[in-house]
């Protein structure tokens, strides 16, 4: 192994906060995403609006999760350049696809599909570079 | 509206992300054991760039719940990573990082499967 080559440890230790990452942000999305298209009251500029839908049981667990992955978030961060993490998440798009057929039953066109499937194509040329605070370098 | 709603979204988003960037950085790898959890919450409440992030991230994320009600969730979601290449743009002008030419290319393509996604 060179010097500029980084470490396992550190690599596993990024993807394991990636995939929690992804994970609280799709969980936190598709409960978000179902409280607020059962709410019965339609958001304004009123912050009020936002506060009432937020007790809402579904919203208020999308929150949560999305909390959550904020958190997780900032500590990937402190391990990995943003310009690596924001195309490697970007795969996050594609499960908010697919969770939105799926249990929102919303129609989702092949043009949107062929979107998700370049999202996936340019995360992965992006992800396949090595993140520098892991220890390596960027190509 | 709904584009009002993107645009509040990505400008939002694209600033908290800047920020949160430069303190995380500046404040060292964190931990996600309970104490790590602990310090990251004693850090933000101690560096103004993070908590001028969280607001940001608050106005992006009612702008999302607010978009959320009346769109596709398969189309909100996307919808958030127009900001995508102006915070690529940013991390390389403001946090002088490297960005390679894989890393740029990548980034481009996300930005062309986000335009037909949003299309």
């Amino acid at each position: 192994m060179t010097v500029s080559e980084p470490k396992t440890g550190a690599v596993l230790k990024v993807s394991a906060v990636l995939l929690l990452f992804i994970a609280c942000k799709a969980v936190g999305n598709l409960s978000l995403a179902w409280g607020m298209k059962h709410f019965p009251e339609s958001m304004s500029a009123n912050p009020l609006s936002y506060v009432r839908a937020m007790f809402d049981p579904f919203v208020a667990a999308g929150v949560f999760a999305l909390v959550l992955a904020l958190l997780v978030r900032m500590a990937l961060l402190s391990i990995a350049d943003l310009s690596y993490v924001l195309p490697v998440t970007a795969v996050g798009y594609v499960v908010a696809a697919f969770l939105g057929k799926t249990f929102l039953h919303e129609s989702v066109s092949r043009q949107r599909w062929l979107g998700t499937a370049l999202i996936c194509v340019g995360a992965a040329v992006a992800g396949s570079t090595i993140h520098s605070k892991a220890g390596g370098k960027t190509k | 509206m709904k584009w009002i709603l993107v645009t509040v979204m990505v400008v939002a988003t694209a600033l908290s992300d800047v920020m949160q960037s430069y303190e995380m950085k500046n404040a060292g790898e964190q931990s996600l054991k309970l104490r790590g959890l602990m310090r990251l919450l004693r850090t933000i409440a101690r560096r103004r760039f993070l908590i001028l992030a969280i607001m940001c991230m608050a106005v992006s994320f009612f702008s999302f719940m607010a978009l959320v009600q009346v769109e596709a969730l398969s189309f909100a979601v996307p919808a958030s990573a127009a900001s995508f290449v102006l915070e690529t743009l940013l991390a390389k002008l403001v946090l002088r990082e490297h960005i390679g030419i894989r890393r740029a290319a990548g980034a481009l393509i996300v930005l062309c499967g986000v335009v037909l996604v949003g299309g």
